[in-house]
C-alpha cells in the first residue's frame, strides 16, 4: 500500500543522509522525498511517499522515530490529508499547437511561467495522479523536459503537526 | 578559564567518570593524546556494540575544518562510514560545542535502548581554545526515550500471565543492559515458571536454578526450545526474537500463543513476530511494576496446570540433550568448559570469540551472575574475545577473566598479547584448538556435503612459543588428563597471563543445532547423526 509519511526533524547538516541512510540500509522503498526548512528554521519538513505492507510501514516509522534528529513522525494517509506535487513542464509548442497547448494548461489549472518562440514551460500543481494525466493528455513528443518535486502533504482540519 | 578542544575533551571524560581510554595515536588526534583512533580499524568495533546495544563514547580525530572535502592526507567521512553503525553520530566544527556536544554523546550512549556514539573531532578544534563549562544536564527534544511502561498494558500482562497453563519466560540481553537481573529473578521466582536467556541474556538469570532451562536459539537446549514453542503464555524481556533464536517465524507462528513484549525499543516489538501485549520501557522498572500488580492482585500460581507443564518440560530435559562422549581419549572442548566452570568456581569473567567455542561456553559455563559473559552476539565478531577480556581485566583489576577462543579468532587480533604485557593484564587465554574453522566446518559437514573447503588450518603457529615471545606464559594441552592440571596451574599464576592451548576433537560438533531457516524445533541432536 502506498503511504505519505510527514517526518519533522532537526535542521542540521548528515539529518538527510541519515532518513536516506535508513532507507537504503533495510530495503525499504522511497518513491518521492522532499525536504525544507519550516518557518522555525532548527527545523525541517520532510515528506516521504512509500509503498509496503502494514507490517513495513510500522517498521518504517518506528525506525525513522528511533533516529536522533528525527522530532516526530506522523503516517498521514492514516488519516484525511491533502498532498500536492508541483511539476515544471517544458513543452514543444509551434504554431498551431500553441493555442492547442495553451488550452489544456488550462484544463489542468496549469500557469505557462516561460515562453519562447517554440517552446512553452508550464507550472502545474496537484496530486502525482492529476500530474500524470497531464503528462498522459499530452502528445509524447511535445514534451521537452518535465521536473517533479515529489509529493508534499498535510493533514485535513485541525490536525497539526507541530512541535 | 579557557581551554585548547584537547584540554575539553579530557576534561569532559573525567566528567563522565571515564577510567580508560582505549585508542591509537596518529597525526590527527596528537593534542588530545598530548594530555586518542584510526577510525577505520574501529568500523568493526563500532558496528559490534551497536549490534549488542553497547554504550560507548567513540572520539576520533580529524583533518583540519579548512582541510574538509578536499581529500587531505589521511582525510576520511568518518560521520559517513559509521553512520549505519552508530547510534548516533557527531562532527565538531567549533570548539565552543564541544563540551555540549560531548554531554550529548555520553547521555545519547546510556540512556534509551543503548549504543555506540561517535564524536569526530577536526584538528584545529582540538587546538583552539575557548572557556570550558561542562553542562550538568542535557536536553533534546527530539530524543525522549520511555522508561516507564504503560500501566494498562501492564495490568494487561498481569492478566495474562494469571491465566496461564503452560507459561514461558524469554529474556535477552536487555535485562543485563539494564541491571535487572535482581527484578527478573524476583519475578521468575514469584510466577514459578520457566525461564530461558538468550545468548545475549545469559547471567539474567542464575543458571543453577532449577527453573533455568539453558539457553534458546540455534544451539540452545532440546527442553528451552521446546517449551518456548509449545508455551501457551510467553513473556519476552529484553529481547528482540531474532533469527538465531526463533529460526523461522513461519514455524514459529504455527502454534497459538500470547506473547507479552517489554522492550524499550518499540521497534523491536513485532518486527519478527507480532506480540499480543506490547510494553515500552525500562526493563527493570517494568519488571518491577509487573511483579508490583502481581502481587498486588494476591496472585497465586496455578499449581495444577504448572506442575503439568514441569512434566512435560522434565520429559524434554530427560534427552540429556548437551551430552558427549566423556570417555573419549581426545580432549573434547565440552571437557575443557566443564573443567573451567569448576575450577573457576563458576565466578569467572567470561569473554568469547565467534564459533563452536562460544556456543560451548555458553551451554556449559553455568553464569549465575549478570555482566559475567561478554561476546559478540549480533555480529558474530571474530577476534572480539581478547581486547574484550583486556578491557574487563582493566574494569576489575584482580578478577579472574578467561578468554574462551579458537585457534582461527584469536588470530585476528592476536598482536593485543603486546598491549596485555604493557599493561600487565593477567588474562587466561583458553584456546580450543581444532585446526579447524570449527562452526565453519560443522556447516560444511551438515550442509555442504563434507567439503571442507577453506576451513582447516594447516599452517597455526606454535601458540606456546608465540606467547613465550611476547613474554607471556604458555602450555600445550594434548591429554584429557592433562586439562585439570594445566587449568589449575594457569590460574593458579595470578598475575601472568597464561595461553593454554587445547589440542581438542576436530570431528566435535554444536548439538542441539537449528540450521538457518527451519523451525525451533526441528534440532539436529547428537544421537540422530
Amino acid at each position: 500500500m502506498r503511504h505519505i509519511i510527514s517526518i519533522m526533524l532537526e535542521n542540521e547538516p548528515g539529518a538527510l543522509s541519515r532518513v536516506a541512510g535508513l532507507f537504503s540500509a533495510r530495503g525499504y522503498n522511497i518513491e518521492t522525498l522532499t525536504v525544507a526548512p519550516t518557518e522555525d528554521e532548527s527545523l525541517s519538513r520532510m515528506t516521504i511517499v512509500t509503498t509496503g505492507s502494514d507490517d513495513v510501514v510500522e517498521q518504517i516509522t518506528k525506525q525513522l522515530n528511533k533516529l536522533v534528529e528525527v522530532v516526530k513522525v506522523v503516517d498521514l494517509s492514516e488519516a484525511a490529508h491533502i498532498e500536492r506535487e508541483l511539476m515544471l513542464i517544458k513543452v514543444r509548442a509551434m504554431g498551431k499547437e500553441r493555442e492547442e497547448m495553451k488550452r489544456m494548461s488550462d484544463i489542468f489549472r496549469g500557469r505557462i511561467i516561460d515562453v519562447t518562440e517554440n517552446t512553452y514551460t508550464i507550472e502545474l500543481t496537484g496530486t502525482g495522479a492529476k500530474l500524470d494525466a497531464f503528462i498522459q493528455a499530452l502528445e509524447h513528443s511535445a514534451i521537452l523536459e518535465t521536473v517533479r518535486t515529489g509529493a508534499s502533504g498535510i493533514g485535513r482540519g485541525e490536525r497539526v503537526l507541530k512541535v | 578559564m579557557e581551554l585548547t578542544g584537547a584540554e575539553i575533551v579530557v576534561k569532559c571524560l573525567q566528567a563522565e567518570g571515564v577510567e580508560y581510554v582505549f585508542g591509537y595515536p596518529g597525526g590527527a588526534v596528537l593534542f588530545i593524546y598530548d594530555e586518542l583512533f584510526n577510525v577505520t580499524n574501529a568500523v568493526t568495533g563500532i558496528a559490534t556494540a551497536y549490534m549488542d546495544s553497547i554504550p560507548m563514547v567513540i572520539i576520533t580525530g580529524q583533518v583540519p575544518t579548512h582541510a574538509i572535502g578536499l581529500d587531505a592526507f589521511q582525510e576520511c567521512d568518518t560521520v559517513g562510514i559509521t553512520r549505519p553503525c552508530v547510534k548516533h553520530n557527531f562532527l565538531v566544527k567549533d570548539v565552543k560545542d564541544l563540551a555540549v556536544t560531548i554531554k550529548k554523546a555520553f547521555y545519547l550512549a546510556r540512556t534509551g535502548r543503548p549504543g555506540p556514539v561517535l564524536v569526530d573531532i577536526p584538528k584545529d578544534v582540538t587546538s583552539a581554545r575557548c572557556p570550558f563549562e561542562y553542562p550538568e544536564t542535557v536536553a533534546m527534544r527530539s530524543y525522549n526515550p520511555v522508561v516507564k511502561g504503560h500501566p494498562g498494558q501492564i495490568r494487561k500482562a498481569v492478566q495474562l500471565v494469571a491465566e496461564a497453563k503452560r507459561p514461558m519466560i524469554y529474556t535477552g540481553g536487555g535485562v543485563i543492559l539494564s541491571d535487572a537481573s535482581k527484578q527478573l529473578t524476583k519475578l521468575v521466582k514469584l510466577l514459578g515458571f520457566p525461564c530461558t536467556n538468550t545468548l545475549m541474556g545469559l547471567g539474567g538469570y542464575p543458571a543453577t536454578d532449577p527453573q533455568f532451562l539453558g539457553m534458546l536459539g540455534m544451539h540452545g537446549t532440546y527442553e528451552a526450545n521446546m517449551a518456548m514453542q509449545n508455551c501457551d503464555v510467553l513473556l519476552a524481556v529484553g529481547a528482540r526474537f531474532d533469527d538465531r533464536v526463533i529460526g523461522n517465524p513461519a514455524h514459529f507462528g504455527q502454534v497459538q500463543r500470547k506473547i507479552i513484549h517489554i522492550d524499550i525499543d518499540p521497534s523491536s516489538i513485532s518486527k519478527r513476530v507480532k506480540v499480543d501485549v506490547p510494553i515500552v520501557g525500562n526493563v527493570s522498572d517494568v519488571l518491577e511494576e509487573l511483579t508490583r500488580q502481581l502481587e498486588a492482585s494476591g496472585y497465586k500460581p496455578d499449581q495444577k496446570a504448572l506442575s503439568t507443564w514441569w512434566s512435560q518440560i522434565g520429559l524434554w530435559k530427560s534427552k540429556d540433550c548437551l551430552k558427549y562422549d566423556k570417555k573419549s581419549k581426545i580432549i573434547k572442548p565440552q571437557f575443557v568448559l566443564e573443567r573451567l566452570y569448576e575450577i573457576t568456581k563458576g565466578d569467572a569473567f567470561v569473554t568469547s570469540d565467534v564459533g563452536q567455542h562460544q556456543m560451548w561456553a555458553a551451554q556449559f559455563y553455568k553464569f549465575d551472575k549478570p555482566r559475567r559473559w561478554i561476546n559478540s552476539g549480533g555480529l558474530g565478531t571474530m577476534g572480539f574475545g581478547l581486547p574484550a577480556a583486556m578491557g574487563v581485566q582493566f574494569a576489575n583489576p584482580g578478577a579472574t577473566v578467561a578468554c574462551v577462543t579458537g585457534e582461527a579468532s584469536i588470530q585476528m587480533c592476536i598482536q593485543e598479547l603486546s598491549t596485555c604485557k604493557q599493561y600487565r593484564l593477567p588474562i587466561k587465554i583458553v584456546n580450543l584448538n581444532n585446526k579447524y574453522m570449527g562452526m565453519v566446518r560443522q556447516w560444511q559437514q551438515f550442509f555442504h556435503g563434507n567439503r571442507y573447503s577453506e576451513s582447516y588450518m594447516d599452517a597455526l603457529p606454535d601458540f606456546v612459543k608465540l606467547a613465550e615471545s611476547y613474554g607471556h606464559a604458555g602450555i600445550k594441552v594434548e591429554e584429557p588428563g592433562d586439562v585439570e592440571p594445566a587449568l589449575k596451574e594457569a590460574f593458579k599464576r595470578k598475575n601472568d597471563l597464561v595461553f593454554l592451548d587445547f589440542v581438542t576433537d576436530q570431528t566435535e560438533n554444536v548439538y542441539p543445532m537449528v540450521q538457518g531457516g527451519k523451525g525451533l524445533t526441528e534440532m539436529i541432536l547428537a544421537e540422530e547423526l
